[in-house]
């Protein structure tokens, strides 16, 4: 198993705050839609944070018979809907054995909602009213388990749970299981669904959270004003298939994944380093991978989370991993401006928006961005799209845990 | 006869029609596995009012539904 094998990207499917498929999220990100809107699903009366990038419209019932909707967290309910669309869409089904077929998936926390509604029925009623569901629910691994279930995936089934980089980790993972032979067809991603409560007081608490009310003043990645993210929701999923293999069946391919840097800062439980060691090495790593060169053009989907901090790390890091006269030329955006972070589904629309970046030549832009902080001192495409005839496009992501992930793409 | 609220119950769980709920019905066959019986087991403690301690194997509807009888007495 020493191969080095081409992966290709043959199938998307997305439930995103910007629409419940692919074309829908894509021509938001490309218009500069704002999927960020006053929280719906709780009472946000007692909370400094009132707003969120909600999924909405979302029919469970599409995609699962009513007794499996009532057994799955809206977590894995996302992944579960994600993946069938990429799945239907590349054809892949059938073409692989189900022993060489796996699933990486990413999540932030799992079942977190599930979590809050059985621990308050333990709380109030006592233990025998806990769900028997509770555990299968809020598990973490759930979503890749019940995908492989649908998709009859017999390979490798597991989850990528590195906080804000689970999406990108499960995509980096799934190119190693299909690059190095483990796999012929891996289905990838990240889902998240933790607007709830507990999750927003305990952002609130740690000032990582917008406390705006105005939602095209909250989530401000690379602005002066910003004041933290705009937690969202969502999930994206992808068929990361052996490039031959797509090849031969005639499969529609999205793009490459080339490259794959992980690391960690191994220095924090939250902070980022503040020379940005971990991100500027995960970046290198997947620039090496994708056979980086000064004549690519380059787009960076940054992590771009609009607090304080990282957008400078960030900024630092892209400077250390291109240089500082080629980062200041390259295309850096973020898409969180306008989807929210969706946490561990982060990485995945992130991976989403550059590939359709490099496919069809148009950077999506950091919207409601006006005073450019002079910290973070890139190309950071406000407010509008813009065309560039890009050659490699790279998706940071960094998470809690001192976690950095760095995916590369490549048009076929 | 607690058969109408059993069967209303499974046809929320399941999404098959109240109709197809029989007594003679098993579980199993309607969709119901052991998590899920637990669950309509909860379900039907709030509807009508009364704890269920099930200490017994029960398949079918008509079973449930004469279990609880006797439990109550």
């Amino acid at each position: 198993m020493s191969e080095n094998r081409r992966v290709v990207v043959t199938g998307i499917g997305a439930i995103t705050p910007l629409g419940n498929n692919v074309a829908e999220t894509w021509e938001g990100m490309k218009n500069g839609k704002n999927g960020i809107g006053p929280i719906t699903l709780f009472d946000t009366e007692k909370f400094k944070a009132k707003l969120g990038a909600e999924v909405k419209g979302f029919d469970p019932q599409e995609y699962l018979e009513i007794n499996e909707v009532l057994r799955t967290d809206r977590y894995a309910q996302f992944a579960v809907a994600a993946a069938q669309q990429a799945v239907e869409e590349s054809g892949v089904q059938g073409s692989v054995e189900p022993e060489r077929f796996g699933v990486i998936f990413g999540t932030g926390i799992g079942g977190i909602s599930t979590f809050e509604v059985e621990h308050t029925k333990l709380m109030e009623r006592g233990p025998r009213r806990v769900s028997p569901l509770f555990v299968p629910m809020m598990i973490g691994n759930m979503a890749a388990g019940m995908i492989a279930i649908k998709h009859d995936c017999r390979n490798s089934a597991i989850p990528a749970v590195t906080a804000c980089a689970s999406g990108s980790n499960a995509i980096g993972e799934a190119l190693r299981l299909v690059r190095h032979g483990y796999a012929d067809a891996v289905i990838t991603g990240g889902s998240e669904a933790a607007i709830v409560p507990s999750a927003i007081a305990g952002f609130v608490n740690m000032q990582a959270l917008s406390v705006s009310e105005n939602p095209d003043e909250a989530s401000l990645p690379f602005d002066k004003r910003r004041g933290g993210f705009v937690i969202g929701e969502g999930a994206v999923a992808f068929i990361l298939e052996e490039y031959e293999h797509a090849k031969a069946r005639g499969a529609k391919i999205y793009g490459e994944v080339c490259g794959y840097g992980s690391t960690c800062d191994a220095y924090h439980v939250t902070a980022p380093h503040p020379e940005a060691r971990g991100a500027a090495q995960a970046m290198l790593e997947a620039m090496r991978e994708a056979g980086y060169t000064e004549s690519d053009v380059v787009y960076v989907n940054a992590h771009g989370t609009g607090t304080p901090m990282n957008d400078v790390i960030e900024t630092e890091a892209i400077k250390k991993a291109l240089g500082v006269e080629k980062a200041k030329e390259s295309y850096v955006s973020s898409t969180k401006s306008m989807t929210g972070h969706m946490l561990g589904g982060a990485g995945a629309i992130e991976a989403l928006a550059c590939i359709f970046a490099l496919n069809e030549g148009v950077i999506p832009p950091t919207i409601n961005l006006n005073e450019q902080d002079e910290e973070c001192d890139l190309n950071c495409v406000p407010n509008t799209a813009v065309e560039a005839d890009i050659t490699l496009a790279l998706s940071n992501s960094l998470g809690f845990g001192g976690h950095n992930a760095c995916i590369a793409f490549r048009k076929v | 006869m607690y058969f109408d609220v059993i069967a209303k119950i499974v046809s929320e769980r399941t999404g098959c029609d109240v109709a197809d709920v029989k007594p003679e019905s098993k579980f199993a066959d309607l969709g119901i596995d052991s998590l899920d019986t637990v669950e309509l087991i909860m379900n039907l403690e709030d509807e009508i009012d009364m704890e269920i301690e099930l200490d017994q194997k029960i398949e079918t509807v008509d079973e449930l539904d004469k279990f609880i009888q006797s439990k109550q007495g």
